[in-house]
Protein backbone atom coordinates (compact mmCIF):
# COMPACT_ATOMS: atom_id res chain seq x y z
CA UNK A 1 0.00 0.00 0.00
CA UNK A 2 2.73 2.41 1.02
CA UNK A 3 4.64 1.39 -2.07
CA UNK A 4 1.66 2.19 -4.24
CA UNK A 5 1.26 5.62 -2.64
CA UNK A 6 4.95 6.31 -3.07
CA UNK A 7 4.95 5.30 -6.73
CA UNK A 8 1.78 7.28 -7.49
CA UNK A 9 3.30 10.30 -5.78
CA UNK A 10 6.44 9.85 -7.87
CA UNK A 11 4.34 9.74 -11.02
CA UNK A 12 2.48 12.89 -9.99
CA UNK A 13 5.73 14.72 -9.31
CA UNK A 14 7.29 13.69 -12.63
CA UNK A 15 4.15 14.61 -14.57
CA UNK A 16 4.12 17.99 -12.83
CA UNK A 17 6.92 18.94 -15.24
CA UNK A 18 4.51 18.39 -18.13
CA UNK A 19 1.77 20.26 -16.28
CA UNK A 20 4.06 23.29 -15.87
CA UNK A 21 4.54 23.25 -19.63
CA UNK A 22 0.81 23.09 -20.36
CA UNK A 23 0.28 25.78 -17.74
CA UNK A 24 2.65 28.10 -19.62
CA UNK A 25 1.00 27.66 -22.99
CA UNK A 26 -2.64 27.28 -22.08
CA UNK A 27 -2.98 29.34 -18.96
CA UNK A 28 -0.28 32.01 -19.23
CA UNK A 29 -0.06 32.42 -23.00
CA UNK A 30 -3.65 31.45 -23.88
CA UNK A 31 -2.22 29.20 -26.59
CA UNK A 32 -3.89 25.76 -26.96
CA UNK A 33 -0.74 23.83 -27.82
CA UNK A 34 -1.19 20.26 -29.03
CA UNK A 35 2.53 19.77 -29.73
CA UNK A 36 2.66 18.23 -26.25
CA UNK A 37 1.34 14.84 -27.41
CA UNK A 38 4.48 14.44 -29.52
CA UNK A 39 7.10 16.45 -27.66
CA UNK A 40 6.49 14.22 -24.63
CA UNK A 41 7.52 10.96 -26.39
CA UNK A 42 10.25 12.95 -28.19
CA UNK A 43 11.89 13.61 -24.82
CA UNK A 44 11.51 9.94 -23.92
CA UNK A 45 12.93 8.74 -27.25
CA UNK A 46 15.96 11.02 -27.10
CA UNK A 47 16.64 10.04 -23.50
CA UNK A 48 16.38 6.27 -23.95
CA UNK A 49 18.42 6.17 -27.16
CA UNK A 50 21.20 8.26 -25.63
CA UNK A 51 21.03 6.30 -22.39
CA UNK A 52 21.42 3.02 -24.27
CA UNK A 53 24.28 4.65 -26.16
CA UNK A 54 26.04 5.17 -22.85
CA UNK A 55 25.54 8.88 -22.20
CA UNK A 56 25.39 10.25 -18.66
CA UNK A 57 21.70 10.06 -17.59
CA UNK A 58 21.58 13.71 -16.50
CA UNK A 59 23.09 14.80 -19.79
CA UNK A 60 20.45 12.84 -21.71
CA UNK A 61 17.81 14.95 -19.94
CA UNK A 62 19.54 18.12 -21.12
CA UNK A 63 19.40 16.74 -24.68
CA UNK A 64 15.72 15.78 -24.27
CA UNK A 65 14.92 19.29 -23.02
CA UNK A 66 16.69 20.87 -25.99
CA UNK A 67 14.84 18.55 -28.39
CA UNK A 68 11.54 19.60 -26.84
CA UNK A 69 12.56 23.25 -27.14
CA UNK A 70 13.23 22.70 -30.84
CA UNK A 71 9.77 21.13 -31.24
CA UNK A 72 8.24 24.15 -29.52
CA UNK A 73 10.24 26.45 -31.76
CA UNK A 74 8.70 24.75 -34.81
CA UNK A 75 5.16 25.26 -33.51
CA UNK A 76 5.96 28.84 -32.52
CA UNK A 77 7.47 29.71 -35.89
CA UNK A 78 4.64 28.06 -37.82
CA UNK A 79 2.12 30.08 -35.84
CA UNK A 80 3.92 33.44 -35.65
CA UNK A 81 5.97 33.63 -38.82
CA UNK A 82 3.75 31.64 -41.18
CA UNK A 83 0.52 32.92 -39.69
CA UNK A 84 -1.11 29.54 -39.07
CA UNK A 85 -3.71 29.41 -36.28
CA UNK A 86 -2.27 28.34 -32.92
CA UNK A 87 -4.30 25.13 -32.65
CA UNK A 88 -3.39 24.05 -36.20
CA UNK A 89 0.27 24.97 -35.78
CA UNK A 90 0.43 22.58 -32.81
CA UNK A 91 -1.35 19.82 -34.73
CA UNK A 92 1.07 20.16 -37.66
CA UNK A 93 4.15 19.87 -35.45
CA UNK A 94 2.58 17.05 -33.44
CA UNK A 95 1.88 15.02 -36.56
CA UNK A 96 5.25 15.63 -38.18
CA UNK A 97 7.01 14.93 -34.92
CA UNK A 98 5.43 11.51 -34.49
CA UNK A 99 7.44 10.38 -37.54
CA UNK A 100 10.57 11.95 -36.11
CA UNK A 101 9.96 10.08 -32.86
CA UNK A 102 9.75 6.77 -34.76
CA UNK A 103 12.94 7.73 -36.57
CA UNK A 104 14.78 8.40 -33.31
CA UNK A 105 13.44 5.66 -31.08
CA UNK A 106 11.44 3.26 -33.23
CA UNK A 107 8.15 2.18 -31.72
CA UNK A 108 9.63 0.82 -28.48
CA UNK A 109 12.88 0.96 -26.52
CA UNK A 110 13.84 -0.71 -23.27
CA UNK A 111 16.73 0.32 -21.07
CA UNK A 112 18.24 -2.77 -19.43
CA UNK A 113 18.90 -3.04 -15.69
CA UNK A 114 22.63 -2.66 -16.15
CA UNK A 115 22.33 0.91 -17.45
CA UNK A 116 22.36 3.69 -14.88
CA UNK A 117 19.45 6.14 -14.81
CA UNK A 118 19.28 9.40 -12.85
CA UNK A 119 17.77 7.36 -10.01
CA UNK A 120 20.83 5.11 -9.80
CA UNK A 121 23.43 7.68 -10.90
CA UNK A 122 26.52 8.32 -8.77
CA UNK A 123 25.46 11.60 -7.10
CA UNK A 124 22.07 10.19 -6.09
CA UNK A 125 23.56 6.90 -4.84
CA UNK A 126 26.16 8.87 -2.89
CA UNK A 127 23.47 10.77 -1.04
CA UNK A 128 20.63 8.25 -0.81
CA UNK A 129 22.33 4.93 -1.59
CA UNK A 130 20.98 3.44 1.63
CA UNK A 131 17.36 3.90 0.58
CA UNK A 132 15.22 1.66 -1.59
CA UNK A 133 14.91 2.41 -5.31
CA UNK A 134 11.32 3.62 -4.97
CA UNK A 135 12.31 6.00 -2.15
CA UNK A 136 15.13 7.35 -4.32
CA UNK A 137 12.71 7.83 -7.21
CA UNK A 138 10.38 9.76 -4.93
CA UNK A 139 13.17 12.02 -3.65
CA UNK A 140 14.66 12.72 -7.07
CA UNK A 141 11.24 13.48 -8.59
CA UNK A 142 10.36 15.72 -5.67
CA UNK A 143 13.60 17.68 -6.03
CA UNK A 144 13.10 18.00 -9.80
CA UNK A 145 9.48 19.13 -9.50
CA UNK A 146 10.28 21.68 -6.78
CA UNK A 147 13.46 23.03 -8.39
CA UNK A 148 11.74 23.52 -11.76
CA UNK A 149 8.80 25.18 -10.01
CA UNK A 150 11.10 27.61 -8.19
CA UNK A 151 12.97 28.44 -11.39
CA UNK A 152 9.68 29.12 -13.18
CA UNK A 153 8.39 31.25 -10.31
CA UNK A 154 11.59 33.26 -10.38
CA UNK A 155 11.30 33.66 -14.14
CA UNK A 156 7.71 34.90 -13.93
CA UNK A 157 8.91 37.65 -11.63
CA UNK A 158 11.48 38.94 -14.12
CA UNK A 159 10.77 41.62 -16.73
CA UNK A 160 10.71 38.98 -19.44
CA UNK A 161 8.35 36.85 -17.32
CA UNK A 162 6.00 39.77 -16.72
CA UNK A 163 5.95 40.46 -20.45
CA UNK A 164 5.18 36.78 -21.18
CA UNK A 165 2.22 36.95 -18.80
CA UNK A 166 1.09 40.18 -20.45
CA UNK A 167 1.14 38.55 -23.92
CA UNK A 168 -1.47 35.99 -22.85
CA UNK A 169 -3.42 38.59 -20.94
CA UNK A 170 -3.52 41.46 -23.44
CA UNK A 171 -1.28 41.19 -26.48
CA UNK A 172 -2.24 44.69 -27.68
CA UNK A 173 -0.56 46.10 -24.59
CA UNK A 174 2.65 44.26 -25.45
CA UNK A 175 2.64 45.84 -28.91
CA UNK A 176 2.13 49.33 -27.45
CA UNK A 177 5.05 48.59 -25.13
CA UNK A 178 7.09 48.37 -28.35
CA UNK A 179 7.75 44.66 -27.92
CA UNK A 180 7.28 41.92 -30.50
CA UNK A 181 4.43 39.81 -29.14
CA UNK A 182 5.20 37.06 -31.66
CA UNK A 183 8.67 36.53 -30.24
CA UNK A 184 7.26 36.29 -26.72
CA UNK A 185 4.73 33.67 -27.86
CA UNK A 186 7.53 31.66 -29.47
CA UNK A 187 9.57 31.90 -26.27
CA UNK A 188 6.63 30.61 -24.24
CA UNK A 189 5.92 27.66 -26.53
CA UNK A 190 9.64 26.79 -26.57
CA UNK A 191 9.80 26.80 -22.77
CA UNK A 192 6.61 24.76 -22.48
CA UNK A 193 7.71 22.01 -24.85
CA UNK A 194 11.18 21.91 -23.31
CA UNK A 195 9.49 21.11 -19.99
CA UNK A 196 7.19 18.54 -21.58
CA UNK A 197 10.12 16.75 -23.21
CA UNK A 198 12.06 16.88 -19.94
CA UNK A 199 9.07 15.19 -18.33
CA UNK A 200 9.08 12.52 -21.05
CA UNK A 201 12.80 11.98 -20.46
CA UNK A 202 12.48 11.62 -16.70
CA UNK A 203 9.53 9.26 -17.07
CA UNK A 204 11.40 7.12 -19.59
CA UNK A 205 14.24 6.77 -17.08
CA UNK A 206 11.82 6.00 -14.28
CA UNK A 207 10.09 3.18 -16.19
CA UNK A 208 13.20 2.27 -18.22
CA UNK A 209 11.24 2.31 -21.45
CA UNK A 210 9.99 4.44 -24.29
CA UNK A 211 7.00 3.85 -26.50
CA UNK A 212 5.95 5.90 -29.52
CA UNK A 213 2.35 5.97 -28.27
CA UNK A 214 3.13 7.20 -24.76
CA UNK A 215 2.18 10.76 -25.77
CA UNK A 216 -1.48 10.04 -26.48
CA UNK A 217 -3.72 11.99 -24.14
CA UNK A 218 -0.96 13.97 -22.48
CA UNK A 219 -2.47 17.31 -23.49
CA UNK A 220 -5.73 16.32 -21.84
CA UNK A 221 -3.84 15.20 -18.75
CA UNK A 222 -1.96 18.51 -18.64
CA UNK A 223 -5.10 20.60 -19.06
CA UNK A 224 -6.93 18.60 -16.41
CA UNK A 225 -4.15 19.09 -13.87
CA UNK A 226 -4.04 22.82 -14.54
CA UNK A 227 -7.79 23.16 -14.06
CA UNK A 228 -7.95 20.88 -11.01
CA UNK A 229 -5.04 22.63 -9.36
CA UNK A 230 -6.17 26.15 -10.05
CA UNK A 231 -9.77 25.40 -9.02
CA UNK A 232 -8.78 23.77 -5.75
CA UNK A 233 -6.27 26.40 -4.76
CA UNK A 234 -8.73 29.13 -5.64
CA UNK A 235 -11.40 27.40 -3.55
CA UNK A 236 -9.16 27.37 -0.49
CA UNK A 237 -7.75 30.83 -0.99
CA UNK A 238 -10.90 32.63 -2.06
CA UNK A 239 -11.37 35.76 0.01
CA UNK A 240 -15.14 35.47 -0.30
CA UNK A 241 -16.28 32.96 2.35
CA UNK A 242 -19.36 32.05 0.31
CA UNK A 243 -17.17 30.79 -2.49
CA UNK A 244 -14.48 29.06 -0.54
CA UNK A 245 -13.16 28.12 2.84
CA UNK A 246 -12.17 31.68 3.62
CA UNK A 247 -8.66 32.83 3.86
CA UNK A 248 -6.04 30.15 4.28
CA UNK A 249 -2.84 32.19 4.33
CA UNK A 250 -0.51 29.22 3.86
CA UNK A 251 -2.23 28.16 0.65
CA UNK A 252 -2.42 31.75 -0.48
CA UNK A 253 1.34 32.06 -0.19
CA UNK A 254 1.79 28.75 -1.99
CA UNK A 255 -0.41 29.97 -4.81
CA UNK A 256 1.59 33.12 -5.50
CA UNK A 257 2.64 34.36 -7.81
CA UNK A 258 1.80 32.06 -10.67
CA UNK A 259 -0.08 29.00 -9.71
CA UNK A 260 2.79 26.61 -10.45
CA UNK A 261 2.05 25.25 -7.00
CA UNK A 262 -1.56 24.72 -7.96
CA UNK A 263 -0.46 22.82 -11.04
CA UNK A 264 1.95 20.68 -9.01
CA UNK A 265 -0.84 19.76 -6.60
CA UNK A 266 -3.21 19.15 -9.51
CA UNK A 267 -0.79 16.74 -11.12
CA UNK A 268 -0.34 14.69 -7.96
CA UNK A 269 -4.06 14.65 -7.24
CA UNK A 270 -4.91 13.60 -10.78
CA UNK A 271 -2.47 10.70 -10.71
CA UNK A 272 -4.04 9.55 -7.44
CA UNK A 273 -7.53 9.71 -8.93
CA UNK A 274 -6.46 7.57 -11.86
CA UNK A 275 -4.63 5.13 -9.58
CA UNK A 276 -7.70 4.79 -7.41
CA UNK A 277 -9.83 4.07 -10.47
CA UNK A 278 -7.40 1.35 -11.55
CA UNK A 279 -7.33 -0.12 -8.05
CA UNK A 280 -11.09 -0.28 -8.08
CA UNK A 281 -10.73 -2.78 -10.89
CA UNK A 282 -10.80 -0.74 -14.08
CA UNK A 283 -8.62 -2.43 -16.71
CA UNK A 284 -5.40 -0.67 -17.68
CA UNK A 285 -6.65 -0.41 -21.27
CA UNK A 286 -9.25 2.02 -19.98
CA UNK A 287 -6.57 4.43 -18.71
CA UNK A 288 -7.06 7.05 -21.41
CA UNK A 289 -10.80 6.73 -21.08
CA UNK A 290 -10.53 7.49 -17.38
CA UNK A 291 -8.17 10.38 -18.08
CA UNK A 292 -10.69 11.94 -20.46
CA UNK A 293 -13.72 11.17 -18.28
CA UNK A 294 -12.04 12.68 -15.23
CA UNK A 295 -11.19 15.78 -17.25
CA UNK A 296 -14.84 16.15 -18.23
CA UNK A 297 -15.87 15.71 -14.61
CA UNK A 298 -13.39 18.35 -13.49
CA UNK A 299 -14.62 20.81 -16.12
CA UNK A 300 -18.23 20.35 -15.05
CA UNK A 301 -17.41 20.49 -11.33
CA UNK A 302 -15.40 23.65 -11.87
CA UNK A 303 -18.79 25.21 -12.50
CA UNK A 304 -18.67 25.10 -16.29
CA UNK A 305 -16.31 27.98 -15.91
CA UNK A 306 -13.26 25.98 -16.80
CA UNK A 307 -12.32 28.47 -19.47
CA UNK A 308 -12.70 31.37 -17.12
CA UNK A 309 -10.74 29.71 -14.39
CA UNK A 310 -7.93 28.56 -16.58
CA UNK A 311 -7.26 31.98 -17.97
CA UNK A 312 -7.30 33.74 -14.66
CA UNK B 1 7.14 67.19 -36.02
CA UNK B 2 4.77 64.61 -37.46
CA UNK B 3 4.18 64.77 -41.19
CA UNK B 4 1.84 62.72 -43.32
CA UNK B 5 2.73 63.11 -46.96
CA UNK B 6 0.56 62.08 -49.91
CA UNK B 7 -1.14 59.32 -47.96
CA UNK B 8 -3.13 56.84 -50.00
CA UNK B 9 -5.40 54.16 -48.58
CA UNK B 10 -7.77 51.97 -50.55
CA UNK B 11 -10.06 49.46 -48.84
CA UNK B 12 -11.04 46.23 -50.62
CA UNK B 13 -9.00 46.98 -53.75
CA UNK B 14 -10.11 45.19 -56.90
CA UNK B 15 -13.57 44.29 -55.60
CA UNK B 16 -16.99 45.85 -56.12
CA UNK B 17 -16.77 47.36 -52.66
CA UNK B 18 -13.49 49.11 -53.46
CA UNK B 19 -13.33 52.37 -51.54
CA UNK B 20 -10.58 54.96 -51.74
CA UNK B 21 -10.43 56.62 -48.35
CA UNK B 22 -7.27 58.72 -48.59
CA UNK B 23 -5.83 59.93 -51.88
CA UNK B 24 -2.98 62.36 -51.46
CA UNK B 25 -3.76 63.27 -47.86
CA UNK B 26 -1.29 65.70 -46.22
CA UNK B 27 -1.04 66.76 -42.62
CA UNK B 28 1.72 68.18 -40.48
CA UNK B 29 1.63 68.51 -36.73
CA UNK B 30 4.34 70.60 -35.06
CA UNK B 31 5.84 69.46 -31.75
CA UNK B 32 3.78 70.22 -28.69
CA UNK B 33 0.50 70.64 -30.55
CA UNK B 34 -2.65 69.02 -29.18
CA UNK B 35 -4.89 68.18 -32.15
CA UNK B 36 -8.53 67.17 -31.79
CA UNK B 37 -9.93 65.28 -34.74
CA UNK B 38 -13.67 65.00 -35.37
CA UNK B 39 -15.68 63.61 -38.25
CA UNK B 40 -18.58 61.29 -38.97
CA UNK B 41 -18.26 57.51 -39.15
CA UNK B 42 -16.16 56.46 -42.11
CA UNK B 43 -14.48 59.85 -42.41
CA UNK B 44 -11.09 58.25 -41.82
CA UNK B 45 -10.27 59.36 -38.28
CA UNK B 46 -9.47 55.97 -36.84
CA UNK B 47 -7.88 54.77 -40.10
CA UNK B 48 -5.54 57.74 -39.90
CA UNK B 49 -4.45 56.82 -36.38
CA UNK B 50 -4.06 53.16 -37.34
CA UNK B 51 -1.93 54.08 -40.34
CA UNK B 52 0.32 56.32 -38.24
CA UNK B 53 0.80 53.51 -35.71
CA UNK B 54 1.29 50.84 -38.36
CA UNK B 55 -1.75 48.81 -37.26
CA UNK B 56 -2.98 48.84 -40.87
CA UNK B 57 -0.81 49.21 -44.00
CA UNK B 58 -0.92 52.24 -46.28
CA UNK B 59 -1.06 52.03 -50.06
CA UNK B 60 1.04 55.07 -50.80
CA UNK B 61 2.64 58.12 -49.25
CA UNK B 62 4.63 58.29 -46.07
CA UNK B 63 4.48 59.02 -42.36
CA UNK B 64 7.51 61.03 -41.28
CA UNK B 65 8.46 61.83 -37.70
CA UNK B 66 11.27 64.34 -37.14
CA UNK B 67 12.46 63.73 -40.69
CA UNK B 68 12.49 59.94 -40.40
CA UNK B 69 10.13 57.76 -42.37
CA UNK B 70 8.13 55.23 -40.37
CA UNK B 71 6.99 53.37 -43.45
CA UNK B 72 9.26 50.37 -43.10
CA UNK B 73 8.80 50.01 -39.35
CA UNK B 74 6.42 47.38 -37.92
CA UNK B 75 3.75 48.49 -35.47
CA UNK B 76 5.63 47.42 -32.34
CA UNK B 77 8.75 49.24 -33.54
CA UNK B 78 6.82 52.47 -34.04
CA UNK B 79 5.39 52.30 -30.54
CA UNK B 80 8.90 52.83 -29.19
CA UNK B 81 8.15 56.56 -29.17
CA UNK B 82 4.37 56.57 -29.59
CA UNK B 83 1.94 56.20 -26.72
CA UNK B 84 -1.62 55.09 -27.39
CA UNK B 85 -4.83 54.91 -25.43
CA UNK B 86 -7.69 52.95 -26.96
CA UNK B 87 -11.45 53.35 -26.84
CA UNK B 88 -11.77 50.01 -25.04
CA UNK B 89 -10.43 50.44 -21.48
CA UNK B 90 -9.38 46.75 -21.38
CA UNK B 91 -6.86 47.24 -24.17
CA UNK B 92 -4.59 49.57 -22.22
CA UNK B 93 -3.75 47.31 -19.30
CA UNK B 94 -3.25 43.61 -18.55
CA UNK B 95 -6.27 42.54 -16.42
CA UNK B 96 -4.64 39.63 -14.59
CA UNK B 97 -1.55 41.57 -13.64
CA UNK B 98 -1.57 43.90 -10.66
CA UNK B 99 -1.48 47.64 -11.12
CA UNK B 100 2.12 47.68 -9.88
CA UNK B 101 3.06 45.03 -12.47
CA UNK B 102 1.28 46.97 -15.21
CA UNK B 103 2.99 50.23 -14.27
CA UNK B 104 6.36 48.46 -14.05
CA UNK B 105 5.90 47.11 -17.57
CA UNK B 106 5.00 50.54 -18.91
CA UNK B 107 7.85 52.15 -16.99
CA UNK B 108 10.26 49.73 -18.64
CA UNK B 109 9.17 50.53 -22.19
CA UNK B 110 12.18 51.07 -24.42
CA UNK B 111 14.62 49.58 -21.91
CA UNK B 112 14.51 45.91 -22.86
CA UNK B 113 12.77 43.08 -21.04
CA UNK B 114 15.50 40.81 -19.72
CA UNK B 115 15.91 38.61 -16.68
CA UNK B 116 16.17 41.33 -14.07
CA UNK B 117 13.44 41.82 -11.50
CA UNK B 118 10.14 42.76 -13.12
CA UNK B 119 8.80 45.10 -10.49
CA UNK B 120 10.86 47.82 -8.96
CA UNK B 121 9.67 48.48 -5.42
CA UNK B 122 11.82 51.62 -5.31
CA UNK B 123 9.56 53.22 -7.89
CA UNK B 124 6.45 52.53 -5.77
CA UNK B 125 6.45 55.95 -4.16
CA UNK B 126 6.71 57.56 -7.57
CA UNK B 127 3.78 55.47 -8.86
CA UNK B 128 1.73 56.33 -5.78
CA UNK B 129 2.43 60.00 -6.33
CA UNK B 130 1.42 59.80 -10.00
CA UNK B 131 -1.70 57.79 -9.12
CA UNK B 132 -2.77 60.21 -6.42
CA UNK B 133 -2.56 62.91 -9.09
CA UNK B 134 -5.41 61.12 -10.85
CA UNK B 135 -7.61 61.75 -7.84
CA UNK B 136 -9.32 58.38 -8.03
CA UNK B 137 -7.95 56.87 -4.83
CA UNK B 138 -5.89 54.39 -6.82
CA UNK B 139 -2.66 55.02 -4.93
CA UNK B 140 -3.59 52.40 -2.31
CA UNK B 141 -4.43 49.75 -4.89
CA UNK B 142 -1.01 48.98 -6.36
CA UNK B 143 -1.35 45.28 -5.54
CA UNK B 144 -4.87 44.95 -6.93
CA UNK B 145 -5.35 43.20 -10.27
CA UNK B 146 -6.29 45.64 -13.03
CA UNK B 147 -9.30 43.51 -13.96
CA UNK B 148 -10.88 44.32 -10.58
CA UNK B 149 -10.99 48.04 -11.34
CA UNK B 150 -13.75 49.93 -13.14
CA UNK B 151 -13.49 50.97 -16.79
CA UNK B 152 -12.79 54.58 -15.85
CA UNK B 153 -10.09 53.63 -13.37
CA UNK B 154 -8.48 51.32 -15.93
CA UNK B 155 -8.57 54.05 -18.56
CA UNK B 156 -6.93 56.50 -16.16
CA UNK B 157 -4.15 54.00 -15.45
CA UNK B 158 -3.83 53.27 -19.19
CA UNK B 159 -3.40 56.99 -19.82
CA UNK B 160 -0.76 57.20 -17.12
CA UNK B 161 1.01 54.11 -18.49
CA UNK B 162 1.01 55.48 -22.03
CA UNK B 163 2.69 58.69 -20.89
CA UNK B 164 5.14 57.26 -18.34
CA UNK B 165 8.10 57.15 -20.72
CA UNK B 166 9.31 59.94 -23.07
CA UNK B 167 7.14 60.13 -26.20
CA UNK B 168 7.25 61.74 -29.61
CA UNK B 169 3.50 61.83 -29.61
CA UNK B 170 0.42 60.47 -27.92
CA UNK B 171 -2.47 58.89 -29.79
CA UNK B 172 -5.90 59.04 -28.16
CA UNK B 173 -8.37 56.89 -30.04
CA UNK B 174 -11.86 57.89 -28.82
CA UNK B 175 -10.51 57.14 -25.38
CA UNK B 176 -13.55 58.48 -23.51
CA UNK B 177 -16.22 56.97 -25.76
CA UNK B 178 -16.79 53.84 -23.69
CA UNK B 179 -17.09 55.68 -20.38
CA UNK B 180 -20.08 57.19 -18.57
CA UNK B 181 -20.36 61.00 -18.89
CA UNK B 182 -18.91 61.78 -15.47
CA UNK B 183 -15.95 59.44 -15.85
CA UNK B 184 -15.39 60.65 -19.42
CA UNK B 185 -15.22 64.20 -18.12
CA UNK B 186 -12.68 63.19 -15.45
CA UNK B 187 -10.53 61.35 -17.99
CA UNK B 188 -10.61 64.38 -20.31
CA UNK B 189 -9.54 66.73 -17.52
CA UNK B 190 -6.74 64.30 -16.75
CA UNK B 191 -5.77 64.09 -20.42
CA UNK B 192 -5.56 67.88 -20.69
CA UNK B 193 -3.45 68.01 -17.55
CA UNK B 194 -1.04 65.25 -18.65
CA UNK B 195 -0.60 66.67 -22.15
CA UNK B 196 0.10 70.13 -20.71
CA UNK B 197 2.42 68.99 -17.93
CA UNK B 198 4.46 66.63 -20.07
CA UNK B 199 4.33 68.99 -23.09
CA UNK B 200 3.14 66.17 -25.32
CA UNK B 201 2.26 66.27 -28.97
CA UNK B 202 -1.14 64.62 -29.09
CA UNK B 203 -3.68 63.47 -31.65
CA UNK B 204 -7.10 62.89 -30.18
CA UNK B 205 -9.98 61.41 -32.12
CA UNK B 206 -13.32 62.09 -30.48
CA UNK B 207 -17.02 62.02 -31.23
CA UNK B 208 -17.66 64.51 -28.50
CA UNK B 209 -17.68 67.93 -30.19
CA UNK B 210 -17.51 69.74 -26.88
CA UNK B 211 -14.26 68.00 -25.96
CA UNK B 212 -12.90 68.83 -29.41
CA UNK B 213 -13.74 72.49 -28.88
CA UNK B 214 -12.63 72.74 -25.25
CA UNK B 215 -9.42 70.78 -25.48
CA UNK B 216 -6.42 71.04 -27.70
CA UNK B 217 -5.01 73.92 -29.70
CA UNK B 218 -6.00 72.72 -33.13
CA UNK B 219 -9.23 71.29 -34.46
CA UNK B 220 -9.49 69.09 -37.52
CA UNK B 221 -12.65 67.87 -39.11
CA UNK B 222 -12.34 65.00 -41.55
CA UNK B 223 -14.84 64.13 -44.23
CA UNK B 224 -14.40 61.15 -46.53
CA UNK B 225 -10.62 61.22 -46.22
CA UNK B 226 -10.23 64.98 -46.66
CA UNK B 227 -9.72 67.79 -44.21
CA UNK B 228 -13.00 69.69 -44.11
CA UNK B 229 -11.96 72.08 -41.39
CA UNK B 230 -8.60 73.00 -39.87
CA UNK B 231 -8.53 75.65 -37.19
CA UNK B 232 -5.69 76.48 -34.83
CA UNK B 233 -4.74 79.18 -32.37
CA UNK B 234 -7.18 82.06 -31.83
CA UNK B 235 -9.41 80.94 -34.64
CA UNK B 236 -9.77 77.58 -32.86
CA UNK B 237 -10.28 79.30 -29.52
CA UNK B 238 -13.15 81.30 -30.99
CA UNK B 239 -14.87 78.23 -32.39
CA UNK B 240 -17.94 76.99 -30.54
CA UNK B 241 -19.69 73.64 -30.50
CA UNK B 242 -22.55 75.22 -32.47
CA UNK B 243 -20.14 76.31 -35.24
CA UNK B 244 -18.87 72.78 -35.55
CA UNK B 245 -22.36 71.33 -35.54
CA UNK B 246 -23.35 73.69 -38.32
CA UNK B 247 -20.37 72.74 -40.48
CA UNK B 248 -21.06 69.11 -39.69
CA UNK B 249 -24.60 69.59 -40.95
CA UNK B 250 -23.45 71.23 -44.18
CA UNK B 251 -21.12 68.32 -44.91
CA UNK B 252 -23.83 65.75 -44.32
CA UNK B 253 -26.14 67.62 -46.71
CA UNK B 254 -23.74 67.34 -49.63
Amino acid sequence: MLDLISSTLTQGLIYALLSYGVYITYSVLDFPDLTVDSSFPLGAAVTTVLLIGGMNPWLTLVCATLAGAAAGLCTGLIHVRLGVRDLLAGIITMTALSSINLLIGGSNQTVDRGTDTIFTSAPVMGLFGGLTLSARKLIVSLVLAVVVKLILDAYFRTKSGLLLRAVGDNSTLVTTLAQNKGNMKILGVVMANALVALCGGVLAQEQRSYSAVMGIGQVVFGLATVIIGVTIVRFFTSSKPAQGMGKVPVLRVLATPQGTTAVLLGSILYKFCIQIAINLGLPANMLKFITAALFLLVLVLAGRKGEEIIHA
Amino acid sequence: MLEIRGLKKVYNPGTVTEMTLFDGFDLSVPDGQFVSIVGSNGSGKTSLLNIICGSIPMDGGDVVVDGKSLRKLKDFQRYGTIGRVYQNPSLGTAPNLTMLENLSLADNKGKGFGLTRGINRKRQDFYRQELSGLGLGLEDKLDVKMGALSGGQRQAVALLMATLTPLQFLILDEHTAALDPRTAEAIMVLTGKLVREKRLTALMVTHNLRYAVEYGDRLLMLDRGKIALDRAGEEKAATTTDDILQIFGQISMQ
